[in-house]
């Protein structure tokens, strides 16, 4: 009796370790094809593990880029791209399409930025619009160390940066007198959205941010279920805004009567020749604009009550 | 008595029993969503900064530690299943005023404290600190109630942290991945409150009397 127990547990534990090495082996097979890519790959020239989040850069020595990525290999996307050949050219159409908010208000003399990501939103404005004043609210402190040691952001003199939930700086900011021509959101990820930051509560404080006339640019996503609710969302408390879609997708609001597609083809027009050095063709970015309703008018808008967003971005749409 | 007098295998002892497991597990679902629904309620005022979330758990570890400490000693007045009902229908009731106040306080809060950490550690402290202290007491008191000897008294107790800790697993999973998708916050803590009564009234129940008296 002893004897046949030993043996099964002797068998069990060969059984075990069969197991386990096989599992190895399976581990060590989906490892490998990153690892072979590997000569070819961008090189990681920085990483640092922040209070939210892995920040890491990565850089195309063949294409001489270099990125922002919150996860490994980019498996979920690059942040922000610098061109280190022509750092001024904006690698992303998403960063172009926000700047379409100019051909709705030219000439914003006070910017809010929320979301820092590799800077490039304020590095792009404050050569576009001399004399503006720019805050830009950043929740990790890592992130603005990465976006001026790796992505030559300043952050000087007309570029105030705040280290703050986006959220808590909005509420705060209502309180006191500062308001704003332009503001920019640019705190969503695919991984992850601040479900408190797309709320229709957040957007109404927002709109108390702007000044009469003032233009919000939100750069969000243009899949998933999320689409429907966030658009009804921005609808309620904005009315009827132009929506750009790419890859990624821009709302353009205003608070105010949104200005006329006849205004915002002569402002684009003027801005052809300065739009030039950032690489961008204001013409491009006029055709993606679009008044069109797309979404199901009828999905449940977002409210702090009711904020699933991450659960809805995973959803079909 | 512990437990009821000379039942200690009847289908009575085992109704008693029950029911201060269900007390218990409900207990652990009711503190975790509540825990899970504070950072969203927070998020508006303070953010979902890191430390928003430490002052949670932390009102929520030290309002547990010493509702332990206040369950172990009401459990040596006169315990029964009733009063633990009672617990139980109390940390539902002083919840209730975050449904009515928590915005007031909360936007009052975020004016009248500049540091957003200790924004949300007083605001966490207001809102969530007395219904999870009393949400602590269960647990022990439970304990009293299900021992009914030294030798088993393991065997009950373990079994008691598995109901009230799987409790608080459930709690969490099903707040997070699904009630939050179909109701407001406001709603799922209705619903929460609702299921606290309905599971202090079943201390009530004529077959409960019967086991307690």
């Amino acid at each position: 009796m002893r004897l046949t127990l030993e043996f099964a547990q002797r068998r069990l534990r060969t059984l075990l370790l069969l197991a386990l090495s096989v599992a190895a082996g399976v581990a060590a097979a989906a490892w490998l094809p990153h690892a072979t890519a590997a000569a070819n790959d961008p090189r990681l020239i920085h990483s640092e593990r922040s209070l939210y989040r892995d920040v890491l850069v990565y850089q195309d020595d063949q294409e001489h880029t270099r990125c922002l990525c919150f996860t490994r290999y980019c498996d979920i996307g690059r942040q922000s791209c610098l061109d280190l050949d022509s750092p001024d050219r904006l690698v992303f159409e998403y960063t172009q399409m926000m700047l379409g908010a100019l051909y709705l208000n030219p000439q914003p003399r006070t910017v809010l930025i929320i979301g820092l990501g590799g800077g490039t939103l304020p590095r792009t404005l404050e050569k576009l619009l001399p004399g503006a004043q720019i805050d830009v609210v950043e929740i990790d402190p890592a992130i603005v160390r990465v976006a001026r040691d790796f992505f030559s952001f300043q952050g000087d003199g007309r570029v105030h940066i705040i280290v703050q939930d986006g959220r808590a700086y909005a509420r705060q900011a209502l309180r006191g007198s500062r308001r704003y021509d332009l503001i920019m959101l640019d705190a969503y990820e695919r991984q992850y959205i601040p479900e408190h930051m797309l709320t229709r509560e957040f957007l109404q404080e927002v709109r108390g941010l702007l000044t009469p006339g003032g233009i919000v640019a939100a750069n969000t996503f243009s899949s998933s279920r999320l689409y429907q609710n966030e658009s009804v969302t921005y609808r309620a408390v904005f009315g009827p805004f132009y929506n750009l879609k790419s890859s990624n997708r821009v709302i353009l609001a205003a608070n105010g009567p949104l200005p006329p597609l006849s205004l915002v083809e002569r402002n684009a027009a003027s801005f052809a020749r300065s739009f030039r050095p950032f690489g961008v063709s204001s013409q491009q970015v006029l055709e993606r604009f679009s008044t069109r309703v797309d979404w199901n008018a009828h999905a449940r808008v977002l409210t702090d009550q009711y904020s699933p967003a991450n659960l809805l971005n995973g959803l079909p749409p | 008595m512990a437990a009821p007098r000379g039942c200690q295998t009847s289908t009575l002892a085992r109704v008693y029993r029950a029911l201060l497991y269900v007390i218990a597990g409900w207990s652990g679902f009711f503190v975790m969503g509540v825990e899970l629904l504070g950072g969203r309620l927070l998020a508006p005022y303070f953010g979902s900064s890191i430390y928003v979330w430490g002052a949670i758990i932390s009102v929520f570890m030290l309002a547990l530690s010493i509702g332990y400490l206040a369950g172990g000693r009401a459990s040596l007045h006169a315990p029964s299943l009733r009063r633990l009902a009672l617990i139980l229908l109390a940390a539902a009731l002083t919840t209730a005023p975050i449904l009515l106040y928590g915005d007031a306080l909360l936007d009052r809060l975020s004016v009248a404290v500049r540091d957003p950490r200790f924004g949300s550690l007083s605001a966490a402290m207001l809102l969530f600190f007395v219904p999870t202290v009393i949400s602590g007491m269960v647990s022990p008191y439970a304990v009293r109630l299900l021992v009914a000897d030294l030798r088993g008294a393991g065997d009950r107790v373990g079994r008691l942290y598995f109901v009230s800790t799987f409790g608080s697993a459930a709690g969490t999973l099903l707040t997070s991945f699904y009630l939050v998708l179909y109701l407001e916050i406001n709603q799922i803590i209705e619903l929460m409150l609702a299921i606290s009564a309905l599971v202090s009234a079943l201390a009530w129940l004529p077959t409960a009397e019967a086991v307690a008296a």
